[in-house]
């Protein structure tokens, strides 16, 4: 029980470090806002267009835009969270600092990522959903038992994604220098969390598989939910879906940590 | 256990290091960072570990910490296999590598504090008790609530080794602690781990480039380079193994051709009245100094000991 007083210190320090910032913090409303705005306008195109597009009316679609931009930065979807932070200290050897210390790394960092994202769906979720709303005609829910289901189901997106990104990270004990595989995790985590286009939209076996992918649980699922697609059981099936990959890449974290502190060198004098 | 509390036997460690050689191929090279240390040291002593860049003084700290596996040999700090057990060791041992920090960077040093106070799991009382005799002899009093980034390099240090000792470590490793800091910083941090050594019987293993952190606070010094121990024993002892040179510095009366003929002694250097003879460290003065003033119109004269950066330089040459 102690043990998790560390974990949860760290993810209030964590909290508190983002907390710091406060014009970046605007900078970052300011951005997911406009970002939102031209998503908006485009999907607004789109759906009269094609009306039904993807199984949404276009108060939905235009909903899935305002959220996937409260969740952009909580799930660092683009980047931003704990990634690059990780991989320079990789690079420098200050993981050396991170090692010797009677704690898990998986579970600090993890535990960091957490109080980051909470930090940032409150400091840079809300604001530009409130743009939103006012700007266009959303089909926000009411009940606060929508809202409960939507934040659980962020923190497993969030948890899923952290895995993703820790696997990304760690390859820096190997290559040193991560910029490539971060273009690369970022490109993947834009386009499959469904961030540009809900995942939806795509017909055929195509469809299928980016559905399945662990990127749609990050974005896509907790959209669906707070959109109330998923109903009475078949909830349920949304968190067992982001949970199993939560889990399995976890563990592939574990596994790929262990190689890592066992195998690698730790770098500088 | 107490005679032993760290026993290296054979300790080896060898990276494998893949090189470009042509537009494709790599060679892979082996690098034997430490090869085949041995040496223990006993519950409560201050050792210096000192060794040029590269000789792989900081790879014998990683492996003692654990966090790095050694390729050979076998290790042991209190009883424990390090790389084994390093989550349990880690809560027994504290680490301050100088040129990095293990405080939190954007915020108050308190809140790093808070957090090692979790991490060790440190009852509250004496948390308090260790971090208030921190701040006093750390003179770290007023910074508590200053964001880490703010710091000077000094006050982090400071910072640094108040984090690395909240859990009454019994082993305390320091990689260069006084690196980068001025002279009023230094004498702080010395005269903070002799007393600590003193009062708490921590015991101490110190790297530095700085031998006068070795000289104010370890009686026990090891050499290492390439790998390889090159000399453990009294600082003193240094000179003899070190085949060191004291230097005899007579003024004469005026300007003289240099001094030929006096046993046990050759003159170095010649400026005007002053003459520089060198002679071994382990011989008297004495004889060489009757010698000159029966030969040689004396005026004054002074010994000078030998410069220990003088005698470790030319240990790292012979090798």
């Amino acid at each position: 029980m102690r043990l998790r007083g560390v974990y949860f210190a760290v993810a209030a320090g964590s909290f508190r470090r983002y907390a710091t910032y406060r014009i970046a913090t605007a900078a970052g409303v300011f951005t997911n806002t406009v970002f939102g705005i031209i998503l908006a306008y485009t999907f607004t195109a789109l759906w009269s267009e094609r009306p039904h597009l993807g199984g949404y009316d276009q108060s939905q679609a235009l909903t899935f835009v305002w959220t996937g931009q409260a969740i952009l930065a909580a799930a660092a979807l683009i980047g931003g969270g704990f990634q690059e932070e990780l991989q320079e200290r990789i690079r420098t050897g200050d993981v050396a600092v991170d090692l010797y210390r009677p704690v898990d790394l998986q579970m600090w960092w993890l535990s960091a990522d957490l109080g980051r994202a909470a930090f940032h769906l409150l400091g840079r979720g809300i604001a530009p959903v409130v743009v939103g709303s006012f700007l266009f005609e959303l089909a926000l829910p009411v009940s606060p038992l929508a809202w409960l289901a939507f934040l659980v189901s962020v923190t497993l997106g969030v948890v899923t994604g952290f895995a993703l990104r820790y696997l990304f990270a760690l390859s820096a004990f190997w290559l040193l220098d991560g910029a490539g595989l971060n273009m690369l995790s970022t490109l993947l985590s834009m386009f499959f969390s469904g961030m540009l286009l809900p995942l939806t939209v795509f017909p055929g076996a195509f469809g299928e598989v980016v559905r399945a992918l662990p990127w749609a649980a990050t974005m896509q699922v907790p959209a669906d939910v707070l959109l109330g697609q998923y109903e009475g059981a078949r909830l349920s099936e949304a968190y067992t879906f982001q949970a199993v990959w939560a889990v399995v890449l976890m563990a592939a974290g574990r596994a790929l940590q262990s190689l890592a502190t066992r195998k690698v060198v730790v770098q500088g004098g | 256990m107490d005679e032993d509390f760290i026993v290296l036997e054979g300790l080896e460690k060898v990276f494998q290091v893949r090189r470009r050689a042509g537009r494709l191929r790599r060679e892979r090279r082996e690098v034997r960072a430490v090869d085949g240390i041995s040496f223990t040291v006993r519950r409560g002593e201050m050792v210096g570990y000192i060794g040029p860049n590269g000789a792989g003084k900081s790879t014998t700290i990683k492996m003692l910490t654990g966090i790095l596996t050694p390729s050979g040999g076998r290790l042991r700090v209190a009883g424990v296999d390090p790389s084994r057990e390093r989550t349990r060791l880690a809560r027994r041992i504290g680490v301050v590598f100088g040129q990095r920090t293990t405080l939190w960077w954007d915020l108050p040093l308190r809140d790093s504090y808070a957090l090692m106070r979790r991490m060790y799991r440190i009852p509250e009382a004496r948390f308090r008790e260790n971090l208030e005799r921190c701040v006093e002899l750390l003179d770290l009093g007023g910074l508590l609530e200053v964001p880490v980034r703010q710091l000077s390099l000094g006050q982090r240090m400071r910072g640094d080794i108040t984090a690395a000792l909240l859990h009454d470590p019994d082993v305390l490793y320091l990689d260069e602690p006084t690196i980068g800091l001025d002279v009023v910083s230094k004498a702080t941090v010395r005269r903070f781990l002799s007393g600590l050594n003193a009062t708490e019987g921590t015991t101490v293993l110190l790297t530095t480039h700085d031998l006068t952190d070795i000289e104010q606070l370890c009686k026990r010094v090891m050499v290492i380079d390439e790998g390889r121990l090159m000399y453990d024993g009294e600082l003193s002892g240094l000179h003899e193994v070190g085949e060191s040179e004291r230097t005899l510095v007579v003024d004469l009366e005026r300007e003289l051709p240099p001094i030929e003929g006096v046993d046990g002694a050759r003159t170095v250097r010649t400026d005007g009245p002053r003459q520089w003879l060198a002679f071994p460290a382990s011989a008297s003065a004495a004889p060489i100094v009757s010698q000159i003033a029966d030969g040689w119109p004396l005026v004054d004269l002074s010994v000078r000991e030998p410069d220990i950066e003088d005698v470790i330089a030319r240990m790292y040459g012979a090798s």
